[in-house]
């Protein structure tokens, strides 16, 4: 039994470990490691497509993760406060939200914000009193949009959790205290659902900025990170993609692991 | 006009739940409608849209049977090997390993699901690639290997991007196994085996139906596994609805294909949370 458990837990890093050697590599090959260098890291940090892509990738993660951490936030201390019927509508549309295929939802996404646009460009050409009207497509506003729906669903569970497990008898006792509604809210509540906001926002971060099928559907003519390492292994296996992937892999440890950090934290502060 | 405590909370209530509800509406509902709709369409001679009322695209799912079936086949399979390596793994965790060590471990298994999908199925790629393990084989005297571009490859991947999300639901089941049964089973003369398949087995179904039907669902919408391992010999649902948007841009017959991939989805979802329901009694088993 031992011996199985060890080879699965090769089977998990080996091939990872691999991307990260090899990326180290100094030559061309892909089946032997010559030397260490870093040479694929300058080359990779040097190719502006790739640095456009990624400053691209960081912004719509960081823009769409700060709107599903205040609004999912908001959606799950609103919901507390519904009863029946509504809260089973907003759990069901939050659910759909996370299980509809990625796939689905970047084709749906596409399919109506073409036909919105399609309607409002005409309108917004007709009404602009200048030369140049401005005119709605694809872009950064739709995938971070897209982007938005399903780590707002993400957060609204996350912090959610962390509300029904909250002690009502503090809140109640700041209540009898004559403290405000939001005197309350911002002393009592918002410090103990904190770390679970910020453990969300990271994790619709790291969500967004690993995201490929959404963004491959309502990018236009922009490009992300996943987009371009996805065209470029089309294109061929580099050492320089190693390089990428490399750099990925770390940024996306590291959101984790502090997300995990900040969610361990509700046990014991509980 | 004086304003009831009951209107405030009303209003404060509305307000917290406003922009999560223009999301959900705008970005959810809107869209999945105007797939609905578009599915009943036809396609326009430049591609895209053309408003209709036909059965047509439905009736023409045969097109893409390719697709589903391959889909249909291989994300159950997919799910089911998962399943085998999961479960020894799961079971360590739960009931073999030392506590010490225990948490760590488990951390070391969520990991990998937490990173980059692409770059994962990018390192099997490597691998699998004619410059990777094809190459060595070549230098002890097997020659021509092709593993890359096969359902095997995509099998491989399966199960190598989704053993976490299957390991975890199992393991939680079996960490809340009470351990007095099994004491109890062993002090009655039952041998391991008989405690193994009588009480933690069946004890531990409501994870194994969890990670089945977290695992599947995921799988029937899946796109980089088959394209990049597959090396689009192997389609899925998803590399089909990717090529009708992107490539053909027969939007109407995309829909219907996205459509009926929703409503398997959610027939697989109702089913596997009715079996829960009866394996665990009355016990709530959350699927997501």
């Amino acid at each position: 039994m031992r011996g199985f458990i060890s080879a699965v837990y090769v089977f998990l890093y080996a091939p990872i470990a691999l991307v990260v050697l090899f990326s180290f590599n100094s030559g061309r090959s892909a089946s032997e490691f010559v030397g260490f260098s870093t040479q694929w890291y300058a080359k990779a940090l040097s190719n502006t497509f790739l640095t456009d892509a990624l400053q691209n990738s960081l912004v719509i993660a960081f823009i769409s993760a700060v709107l599903a951490a205040v609004f999912g936030t908001m959606a799950a201390l609103g919901m507390e406060r519904l009863g029946g019927r509504m809260r089973a509508v907003f759990d069901g549309l939050f659910a759909a939200a996370i299980v509809v295929p990625g796939v689905v939802i970047g084709i749906a996404t596409l399919v109506a914000l073409v036909q919105v646009f399609g309607f409002i460009n005409p309108l917004l050409a007709a009404a602009w009193p200048g030369e140049q009207p401005p005119k709605l497509s694809l872009g950064f506003g739709s995938i971070i949009a897209a982007h938005g729906l399903f780590t707002m669903a993400l957060v609204t569970m996350i912090v959610k959790a962390r509300i029904a497990s909250l002690g009502r008898d503090i809140v109640e006792a700041s209540n009898d205290l004559y403290a405000t509604p939001f005197t309350t809210f911002r002393q009592i509540v918002l410090p103990q659902i904190m770390p679970s906001v910020l453990a969300g926002f990271l994790l619709a971060f790291t969500f967004s900025f690993d995201d490929f099928i959404i963004a491959f559907f309502v990018a236009g003519s922009n490009t992300t990170l996943p987009i371009y390492v996805f065209a470029s292994i089309r294109r061929g296996v580099t050492p320089e993609i190693n390089a990428i992937a490399t750099m990925v892999l770390v940024a996306s440890l590291c959101m984790i692991l502090i997300a995990r950090f900040l969610m361990r934290e509700k046990k014991t502060t509980n | 006009m004086a304003i009831t405590p009951e209107t405030k909370k009303r209003l404060v209530t509305a307000a917290l739940l406003t922009p999560a509800s223009l999301w959900l509406f705008v970005f959810l509902v809107l869209p999945f409608i105007a797939i609905v709709v578009f599915s009943f369409g036809e396609r326009a001679p430049e591609g895209g849209y053309q408003a209709s009322f036909t059965f047509a695209q439905f009736a023409n799912l045969g097109a893409r049977a390719a697709a589903f079936k391959n889909t249909l086949m291989l994300a159950p399979v997919g799910a089911f090997l998962c399943l085998l390596v999961a479960y020894p793994v799961a079971y360590y965790l739960a009931v073999k390993a030392s506590p010490k060590y225990r948490l760590v471990l488990v951390s070391l298994v969520v990991v990998p699901f937490w990173t980059s999908l692409l770059v994962r199925v990018y390192a099997w790629m490597y691998i699998l690639g004619a410059r990777g393990l094809p190459h060595l084989l070549e230098m002890v005297g097997i020659e021509n290997v092709r593993l890359l571009n096969t359902p095997g490859a995509v099998l491989l991947g399966i199960v190598y991007s989704y053993l976490p999300l299957m390991i975890m639901p199992i393991y939680v089941s079996l960490e809340k196994l009470d351990r007095r049964l099994l004491e109890a089973s062993a002090d009655l003369g039952a041998k391991p085996i008989s405690t193994f398949f009588g009480i933690t087995l069946p004890l531990s179904l409501p994870g194994v139906m969890t990670g089945v039907a977290l695992v599947t669902i995921l799988l029937l919408g899946e796109y980089l596994i088959p394209q990049l391992l597959g090396g689009g010999k192997v389609f899925f649902i998803g590399n089909a609805l990717v090529d009708l948007f992107l490539q053909s841009r027969n939007w109407p017959f995309g829909s219907a294909i996205a459509v009926t991939l929703v409503v398997v989805v959610v027939i697989i979802l109702l089913v596997a949370m009715r079996i829960a329901w009866r394996v665990a009694g009355t016990r709530q088993v959350d699927l997501v």
